[in-house]
């Protein structure tokens, strides 16, 4: 079960057998047609190909759902990305008038990357993480999940585990599809609280009044806080990391701090006399106020790559495509079942292949059924069971309640425009 | 959008419907007739007014007192104010101005992206100054002739969520949430508010309070110019048809940059050995910065590279000097070659127009990196001056020898939002000069300046003072060829002299 178990090597080898017989081809194109509401809306799609030794192909773009699967086994990429529904087919961009093709629209996507917290976690940097860490990645989906739900009003959100250091979440509600550059940057503005680069010390800053969203957010890290930082991250131990929280704090507070942490020692009762001087500040002075608020955002608040979620004809890694080094399948996530969502327990393409030559079990009484069937409806069953055979079904039975969700709302686009013709 | 190309009367048709508000929304394009060089004039004034709009954008608080009274000052100037005449002919006149000024910028912004985007920041700007300073009376009257209409909440849902809407205003009391209208609209129609997070935001609607219902019509007004934009691009190959007004609109649409810095002049006169010294002689404080942390992390981000390596072939380096450059110090770090050139050369190319739609991309002015792409964790670029805490510059300058008056002179200006003052006062106590005789807004500007100062009054300089108090003690801790102090101001000697012929006729 350990990515241990993969080796990068074997990828070549490997990835045929996963496009033939183990990618959701059905799920994947019922996705991205949306129900056919829309004209052209798959056909108009741009994917993008890493092939072997970083060869980067895009503008890609296929009419049906078997013309993708007929170029994605010829091609096997090593990683696919997802980019924008163009105004004409991305594969002939470059017959048409510069300037003409234009991208319209695509999901409106997020990306969080645990590089971008590593100087507020001391288990791992860079591309690694631990379980210690990827609670970071929890707190950051409860918090946006929920304001993409309750204040924007979007419905259907995909959250993706990238196969290696982070999540994506795709919104796929059709308003989200279509909002303008300027919106998703706004949007993304508005869900970005830790600001600043490698010259600024002080990343969150509070003002009154405490925004609704900036509450509600507060609410989902208190939730984490004492568990993952305090206890797990220990921040409030360690000399130099006591210092990094302490610069957040006001200087006179800081002063009094000091003394008080030599006889303390306790990180968790260390945190209740930060609390606690926060609480007197509160009453007392106007600004600096919310100075334990502003540490625990800046520890633990989602850091977005903002510039993702802003153009619309940015890519992103596809759901169901292989991390390449690590060799984890992209997958979806259940949102209900956060808490226990394990990354290291995400199947590896070499676990699943593997998996595919246990000897099958139950299958007797199937096969009767096969022979009525014709071939292409055989092959067909063939891969939706392949699948159900690997550690792969459960992320692909997800996908598929997800998708179920997504069809209500489109069936009744789709009986209003029949009832107008 | 025609005008005529033959010399007609002024006088046109009287179209007091059309300027029925002082202010507008320039639904319609003027179909009178006009002659050449009213068309340039208007143009000419309002890209004025537009700049004055820019600049003051960056060095003042957007409507601040300050702010509104210069603006007021030179809108006046220009005859281009929103404010009532006494004469009534004057106001006819004006808003006639103020019309087929706009119309006649939209022709030569509307051609790439970064123009439009450009025009459209002024133009916005220029609005939400003008909608706030009309009288409430005045605003009512332009939502009403313009047809602006928005859903109010009842009492009782105001009342469901009056802490809500509370908390999301700084200005808003309880008691004013009960006198006050609040209006429910979709968040795309008022996008500024939710990207400063000043309204409440619920299920996809925001809940506007009445005073700051400026918000929808300044989204409302960006939609429809945006829009505008994009329409007439697509007209515009029959207006550049007309030899006499093409090439006033391509000079009107140059403007305003002012000098790119792509002028590729200087190509290949600067050495690579020298970047280390000119960096603590003659790269402004930005470029210092991205400098120092290439060399200690041999890596950047992107948004560093951009920024840094534009900077770069501004100054003179040649597409493979670039790549030399870069490749030398990528790989000094985790990048090996063989990555370096899959992953990164590509980029470095891009910017010098080989790759993609090889656009040759331009270095980036103050204004652009201070106010598009602020850093984020791990990336060291943006303006010091903008996007550093207060405490680090103050060190980060004291570090590089600035005396303390002068230290306390820049954090008074950078407390004041004034960032390329900052700069310029950094450039005028490193270089020991009183009083700067540009006003800087781009830093290859402050890089050809600092070479003039240094190449101009060299023989003074070394009889002063040989090692000049801001060489950098960074920069010649990380170069190891150059770690005696006499070698690195001997080498900082020859520099210039290099420079001096390519830098006197700039």
């Amino acid at each position: 079960m350990s990515s241990s178990d993969y080796d990068p090597a074997c990828l070549p080898d490997l990835l045929p057998l996963y496009y033939r017989r183990l990618f959701p081809f059905f799920q994947y194109y019922r996705w991205l047609n949306y129900g056919g509401v829309q004209k052209n809306y798959f056909q108009n799609r741009e994917f993008s190909f890493t092939l072997k030794d970083d060869i980067y192909v895009r503008y890609q773009s296929f009419s049906t759902q078997n013309e993708l699967e007929k170029e994605m086994q010829k091609m096997n990429p090593y990683k696919i990305d997802i980019g924008a529904i163009y105004s004409h087919r991305p594969n002939q961009h470059n017959t048409v008038k510069s300037g003409t093709f234009q991208a319209l629209e695509k999901e409106l996507v997020f990306d969080i990357d645990m590089t971008d917290y590593d100087d507020v976690r001391s288990c791992c940097s860079a591309a690694d993480i631990c379980s210690k860490c990827w609670t970071l990645m929890t707190i950051a989906i409860r918090v946006l999940d929920r304001a993409l739900r309750d204040d924007f009003g979007f419905q259907h959100l995909l959250w993706v585990y990238s196969g290696r250091r982070g999540v994506h979440c795709w919104v796929c509600d059709e308003a989200a599809r279509k909002l303008s550059v300027a919106a998703r940057s706004a949007v993304a503005e508005y869900l970005s609280l830790v600001k600043g680069g490698e010259e600024t010390v002080k990343k969150v800053v509070l003002t009154e009044p405490i925004h609704p969203f900036i509450s509600a957010s507060l609410s989902e890290v208190e939730r984490y806080f004492k568990q993952y930082a305090l206890k797990g991250q220990d921040i409030l131990g360690r000399k130099e990391s006591v210092n990094k929280v302490l610069a957040l704090v006001p200087e006179d507070v800081r002063n009094e701090l000091q003394i008080d942490f030599k006889n303390e020692k306790n990180p968790e009762k260390r945190w209740d006399l930060i609390s606690g001087y926060a609480e007197t500040k509160q009453h007392t002075a106007k600004k600096n106020q919310h100075f334990e608020k502003e540490i625990m955002l800046q520890y633990c608040y989602p850091r977005l790559d903002i510039n993702v979620s802003k153009g619309v004809n940015h890519l992103l890694k596809s759901p169901f495509s292989v991390h390449p080094k690590t060799g984890r399948i992209s997958v979806p996530m259940d949102v209900k079942e956060l808490d226990t969502f394990d990354p290291f327990a995400v199947p590896t393409i070499s676990l699943i292949c593997e998996e595919l030559d246990q000897p099958r079990t139950g299958e007797v009484g199937e096969k009767s059924e096969d022979i009525k069937e014709n071939e292409k409806d055989a092959a067909e069953k063939r891969r939706m069971r392949d699948y159900k055979r690997t550690s792969l079904a459960k992320y692909v039975k997800y996908f598929d309640q997800f998708l179920d969700q997504m069809a209500s709302s489109w069936k009744g686009e789709l009986l209003r425009k029949s009832g107008m013709l | 959008m025609q005008f005529s190309r033959r010399r007609k009367n002024h006088v046109a048709n009287p179209q007091m419907e059309l300027y029925g508000h002082a202010l507008q929304f320039y639904g319609k394009p003027p179909l009178e007739n006009i002659s050449l060089t009213e068309f340039e004039t208007f143009a000419v004034d309002r890209l004025k007014l537009l700049k004055i709009v820019e600049s003051l954008g960056v060095s003042h608080v957007k409507l601040s007192e300050p702010y509104k009274h210069k603006l007021e000052y030179e809108s006046k100037v220009l005859n281009l104010s929103h404010r009532l005449s006494t004469v009534r002919a004057d106001e006819y006149e004006k808003r006639r101005k103020d019309h087929i000024s706009h119309f006649i910028l939209r022709l030569a912004y509307c051609q790439t992206e970064d123009l439009r985007r450009w025009f459209i920041q002024q133009e916005v700007d220029l609005f939400r100054y003008r909608f706030n300073d009309l009288y409430p009376e005045e605003k009512l009257e332009f939502l009403h002739i313009n047809n602006l209409q928005y859903d109010r909440i009842s009492a009782e849902e105001k009342e469901n969520l009056k802490s809500e809407l509370v908390n999301s205003s700084a200005v808003i009391s309880g008691v004013v949430v009960e006198d006050q209208d609040f209006y429910k609209v979709p968040f795309q129609d008022a996008l500024d508010l939710v990207r400063t997070r000043k309204v409440y935001l619920k299920a996809g609607y925001v809940y506007i309070p009445h005073q700051d219902i400026v918000a929808i019509v300044l989204n409302d007004f960006r939609t429809r110019l945006s829009k505008a934009l994009a329409l007439t691009a697509r007209s515009l190959p029959a207006v550049h048809s007309d030899e006499r007004l093409q090439p006033l609109l391509n000079h009107l649409s140059h403007a305003y940059v002012g000098q790119d810095y792509s002028n590729q002049k200087n190509v290949g006169k600067i050495s690579l050995e020298h970047i280390d010294s000119l960096s603590g002689k003659s790269f402004p404080l930005c470029m210092r910065q991205l400098h120092q942390a290439l060399r200690e992390n041999h890596h950047l981000r992107h948004g560093g590279r951009m920024q840094y390596g534009l900077f770069l072939k501004g100054i003179g380096l040649s597409l493979e000097q670039a790549l030399q450059f870069w490749r030398s110090e990528f790989i000094r770090g985790k990048v090996d070659a063989d990555k370096f050139d899959k992953a990164y050369a590509y980029g470095i190319r891009h910017m010098f127009g080989k790759e993609g739609k090889r656009a040759d991309y331009t270095p980036y002015s103050c204004m652009k990196v201070i106010l598009s792409n602020p850093p984020s964790q791990g990336d060291h670029h943006g303006c010091p001056f903008r996007h550093s805490d207060p405490e680090l510059l103050k060190q980060k300058l004291q570090f590089y020898k600035v005396s303390p008056s002068g230290v306390s002179q820049i954090m008074e200006l950078v407390k004041g939002m004034h960032y390329q003052l900052a700069c310029q006062k950094y450039f005028e106590l490193t270089h020991n000069i009183d009083d700067t005789s540009f006003s800087l807004n781009h830093p290859n500007q402050y890089f050809v300046e600092s070479q003039k100062v240094l190449s101009g009054g060299k023989d003074i300089k070394r009889e002063k003072d040989p090692q000049s108090s801001q060489e950098t003690a960074a920069a010649r801790r990380s170069t190891p060829a150059q770690t005696t102090e006499p070698g690195t101001s001997q080498e900082l000697t020859e520099t210039t002299a290099d420079l001096t012929p390519f830098f006197n006729d700039a």
